[in-house]
């Protein structure tokens, strides 16, 4: 203990500022006592956690979060909903996109603390049950993958192009689908699908 | 990312006495440019304070001119019908920048207030003036192509990557805050600096301020164009980006509104050359002469120095395409 004290310690100071202000739903006193008695990174860590509560693919998730954590690696580390992709982490490449409150977003640049309240799309909640959406099977038929590691994110990227109103011509789509990147260059397919897709001219 | 503190505030008042209580504590909108410098550990704040909450999404037409409210998203801004019709440059600048999805994250309040994207801004190994104030500018003689051609000095040739700045200068906005101290309204032109000997601070905004909206004067502009040059077609930053509006009377320039991206620390406002093309007849001569005058004390510094030819080829570029001549 007379070891540990000598050092400062930059948790304990965190959590003893984290008890003067009341925002955040957390017990000050516990807070306190975990940081003077020095309990384990664990422990401390549930008390920092923040409520949180997020409607994913029709299902609410109410939840206490590390406010750290991306809206990314709550679906694929927490709830295990591993069809969206980690590419990059950094915005730069479009593998990680959903729709939240139906505006496609990456997933990777938002916290998941600051999406409560909000409604969540992934890639697996786009398909009607087994019959799969008209993008995955446009995909499909014009052969709009390879690797296939981008195209959760292609999918829900184009889906929400369409439904913006940004697929009404090749350049048009070029443009509007920039912030997908495909490793293995699938792109013409790519375009093709969506083309086919809006032409279909369905409520998507 | 190192550990944090995180708030939801639920007022503007609430806000700002959030972050005025904590020294490293810094609001966040999209997220879009702060939590990827917190992943990098560049930007290592101990408190965010969650401002997504408050009312400042309304883009409004006033009898002034239009009011944005610093949360509204750039896709909203660039898609807004009046946007669109009476200040095209401004959709056209958020269109030009980051993708479909990061616009439908990023903030007008967070994009005025972006980093740089200088390399060693971003590289925590490296010496950088900017993020560890003393330690040098690696840039100065390293790798320094997407670098400033105006304004930059020994401490910082860094530049303002934001494309909707280098529209809001040209269109004269102004940035409104609530602070601790109260409000104030401060000019388009004043709100970023020049990197001094203090590039740590890339605007004039105080620590614990707010950005409640920006305000643009009515436009009389007839001819804009945003003309962005990059390495790709899309999704890239300018390497020199140019807003060019005009009033024009048959042939005739009434007023010239020019500005730069790419160039310097802060959205480059051309005055002297917006003056040399007022009453003038539009032509490519007096286009020339007007990026002859706006080249004036650019200074390359080695792998940049195909700006100071690139910068002057695209304001005549912008102007010819604004007047469709
Ligand atoms: C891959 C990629 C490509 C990009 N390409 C471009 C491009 O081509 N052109 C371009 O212009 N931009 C580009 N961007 C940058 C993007 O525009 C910015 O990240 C975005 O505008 C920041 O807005 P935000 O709301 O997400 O800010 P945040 O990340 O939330 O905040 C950024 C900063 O602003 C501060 N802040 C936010 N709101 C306020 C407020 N109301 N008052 C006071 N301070 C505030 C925060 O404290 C923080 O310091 C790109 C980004 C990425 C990741
Ligand atoms: S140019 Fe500015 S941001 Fe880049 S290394 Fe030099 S000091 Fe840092
Ligand atoms: S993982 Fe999000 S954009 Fe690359
Ligand atoms: S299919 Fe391989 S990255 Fe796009």
């Amino acid at each position: 203990m007379e070891k540990e004290n000598a050092t400062p310690n930059p948790r304990r100071d965190f959590l003893k500022k984290s008890s003067l202000i009341t925002a955040v739903a957390l017990t000050p006193t516990a807070a306190i006592k975990a940081a003077d008695n020095q309990l384990d990174e664990r422990i401390a860590q549930a008390i920092e956690n923040v409520p949180c509560s997020i409607e994913i693919n029709g299902t609410k998730h109410t939840m206490k979060i590390d406010p750290r954590i991306t809206l990314l690696d709550l679906l694929r580390e927490r709830l295990h909903l591993t069809g969206t992709k980690k590419g990059c982490d950094y915005g730069q490449c479009g593998a990680c996109t959903v729709h939240v409150d139906g505006q496609r977003v990456n997933s990777c640049l938002t916290l998941a603390v600051m999406n409560d309240g909000k409604k969540v799309t992934t890639i697996e909640g786009l398909a009607n049950g087994s019959e799969l959406h008209p993008m995955q099977a446009a995909f499909i038929k014009h052969d709009g993958f390879q690797c296939g590691y981008c195209t959760p994110g292609q999918i829900m990227s184009a889906v929400a192009c369409i439904r913006e109103g940004h697929a009404d011509n090749e350049g048009e789509i070029r443009e509007f689908m920039s912030g997908n990147i495909c490793r293995c260059g699938a792109y013409p397919n790519i375009v093709a699908a969506i083309q086919e897709v809006k032409k279909g001219g369905k409520n998507i | 990312m190192k550990q944090f503190q995180y708030i939801r505030s639920v007022s503007q008042k609430a806000a700002i006495s959030a972050i005025t209580q904590e020294p490293k504590a810094k609001f966040v909108a999209g997220g879009t440019n702060l939590l990827d410098l917190m992943k990098r550990h560049v930007m290592t704040p101990e408190r965010l304070v969650d401002i997504n909450k408050l009312p400042l999404r309304d883009i409004k037409e006033e009898n002034k001119g239009l009011h944005i409210g610093a949360l509204a998203l750039n896709s909203t801004v660039a898609e807004h019908a009046t946007i669109v019709k009476k200040f095209p440059l401004l959709a056209e600048a958020l269109n030009a920048g980051a993708s479909a999805q990061l616009r439908n994250m990023a903030t007008v309040g967070g994009n005025l207030m972006q980093r740089t994207r200088c390399p060693y801004f971003y590289d925590t190994t490296t010496p950088c003036n900017k993020r560890e104030p003393g330690t040098g500018c690696s840039a100065l003689n390293g790798f320094n192509r997407m670098h400033a051609i105006f304004g930059a000095t020994p401490h910082c040739i860094a530049v303002n990557p934001s494309d909707m700045n280098v529209a809001l200068i040209a269109l004269d906005a102004s940035v409104q805050v609530s602070g601790p101290k109260g409000d104030r309204i401060i000019k388009m032109q004043d709100f970023h600096r020049l990197p001094g000997d203090q590039p740590e601070k890339d605007t004039i905004l105080d620590k614990n301020e707010l950005i409640t909206a920006v305000t643009i004067p009515a436009s009389t502009l007839t001819h804009n164009h945003y003309l962005k040059v990059r390495d790709r077609n899309s999704y890239a930053f300018a390497l020199v980006s140019v807003a060019a509006g005009l009033n024009l009377d048959g042939k005739t320039i009434k007023v010239a509104r020019l500005a730069m991206g790419g160039v310097a620390h802060k959205p480059w406002r051309l005055t002297a050359a917006e003056q040399s093309l007022q009453g003038k007849q539009v032509s490519i001569e007096a286009f020339q002469q007007a990026a002859d005058i706006a080249m004036q004390g650019a200074k390359g510094y080695g792998h940049n120095d195909f700006k100071l030819k690139l910068a002057p080829n695209t304001i005549v570029e912008a102007l010819k395409i604004a007047s469709r001549i």
